[in-house]
């Protein structure tokens, strides 16, 4: 049995959790806690080590899907997780642009640890005060190679896409790599 | 799609960045510190900007440009028959006044003041509505971005220096008892004559720059400027009121990991399956 995984990243409540999910075949094993401290007021509890998701892909291979924790504190533990991994998504609350610069800084530290591809999914697309995708491209200071995807975590289909569409960059980057 | 937020975490430079490579059509409301401006874009080009309180219409504009006297600016408010600022250009045209280089040179320049007022901002609420063009009664340009930003961004760093040397307007000037420098040897211009003029031991710095409608960067540098000259000296020192910047994390140095190798035809399973969810 061949196990793969791919690492869902990114600020403190940007929807990791809620991500995996969506598309996980087991319940979620989640590590949340309550908050102690004034996170609190944006929820109620937070991934503190990882979260962790199944995909049986067929009877020789297994995707996980790993949630980093969101919160500084525990940054810790992103380099660990990030071992191995096929590739990335940069998980953005888009409605928080307060948390436009920490997502961007924790892109920086991910692509350090390992030159994998990742996408950028701009989450909570649906609520009416989310910066389109195009916006948080320039935002983040992403460049145009790389997919900004609108999401919404809580949407199958929507983290199907996501997911499908970092698979097809990593696609991309293993012809590349042959070529 | 909304964009909101705080300047805290998105500066004005920013902003104007994202509206320019994203041309984007609307207005971008800034709210800070009980100070509230507007400005429009259309395709990534500003067309106007005012800043709410101030008089911003043609005629306040065209006298703070020097185009019009305080007496003729108040004769117009007056008796003017014309009710905007469209009717009121085309009337000074037409009765040959100004030219029309004269008025879209000074709304240019007035637009400019206040964007470039914006710019050293770094807390408030900011708001951008898609579409929203200028009253249809207004006077517009369409100014190029990228030199705005250019232009502002080394203002910011003039500006802090003078925010550092000067950093309350709330103080008043007086000549100084002793000039290092006679004033018969130094050459003014009309700006800093206009600030000189208003100079009696009462008037606070803020007072001057609002009798001649200059911009706190403009009375600013006029100032510092008297100051350094030892022309001019402050009567009171005032508590300064300086905003700490907010410090920049750094980003944690990690060492780089070697990605796995993958095989293409294990990712063409993932994405078959996934495709099947």
């Amino acid at each position: 049995m061949q196990n793969v995984k791919i690492v869902i990243t990114g600020p403190f409540a940007a929807g990791k959790t809620e991500f995996i999910r969506s598309i996980s075949e087991i319940d979620v094993v989640s590590t949340e806690r309550r908050i102690s401290d004034n996170s609190r007021v944006v929820k109620e509890e937070t991934t503190v080590a990882m979260d962790f998701g199944r995909i049986t892909i067929d009877q020789d291979l297994v995707l996980y899907l790993f949630g980093t924790p969101g919160q500084k504190r525990f940054d810790f533990m992103w380099e660990i997780l990030s071992e191995g991994m096929l590739g990335f998504v940069l998980m953005v609350d888009s409605t928080k642009s307060e948390t436009f610069r920490e997502a961007r800084q924790i892109l920086d530290v991910f692509k350090k640890y390992a030159g994998v591809p990742y996408v950028v999914a701009a989450n909570k697309q649906d609520l009416p005060d989310a910066w389109s995708p195009e916006d948080l491209r320039i935002a983040l200071r992403i460049n145009s190679d790389v997919k900004v995807l609108p999401c919404v975590a809580r949407d199958k289909e929507s983290v199907k896409h996501v997911l499908l569409e970092l698979l097809y960059t990593i696609l991309e980057s293993l012809e590349e790599g042959v070529s | 799609m909304a964009l909101k937020g705080n300047l805290r975490d998105f500066s004005v430079t920013q902003l104007l960045n994202l509206i320019n490579l994203a041309r984007k059509t609307g207005a971008l409301t800034i709210e800070s510190d009980g100070t509230t401006a507007r400005m429009y874009f259309k395709e990534g080009r500003l067309l106007h900007a005012s800043i709410a309180g101030q008089d911003d219409q043609l005629t306040a504009i065209l006298q703070k440009a020097g185009k019009l006297t305080p007496e003729q600016a108040q004769i117009i408010r007056t008796r003017s028959q014309v009710h905007t600022d469209k009717e009121l250009g085309l009337l000074l045209i037409n009765a040959g006044y100004l030219s029309q280089d004269d008025i879209l040179s000074s709304v240019k320049q007035h637009v400019l003041d206040v964007v470039y007022y914006l710019f050293p901002f770094t807390d408030g609420r900011f708001h951008f509505e898609p579409d929203q063009l200028p009253p249809a009664d207004r006077i517009t340009v369409s100014l190029d971005l990228e030199s705005i930003i250019m232009e502002g961004s080394r203002r910011i760093k003039e500006w802090e220096r003078l925010q550092e040397e000067l950093p309350d307007l709330d103080v008043v000037l007086k000549f100084a008892d002793r000039p290092r420098t006679p004033l018969r040897h130094i050459n003014l211009n009309v700006d800093e004559w206009r600030v000189i003029s208003f100079i009696n031991g009462r008037n606070t710095i803020r007072q001057i720059a609002q009798h001649n409608g200059m911009s706190e960067f403009q009375i600013r540098k006029i100032v510092y400027g008297l100051l350094s000259a030892g022309l001019v000296e402050l009567v009171e020192p005032a508590e300064q009121r300086r905003k700490a910047a907010e410090a920049v994390p750094a980003g944690k140095p990690a060492a780089p990991v070697q990605p796995p190798a993958v095989k293409r035809n294990i990712i063409m399973r993932i994405i078959d399956r996934i495709r099947g969810i």
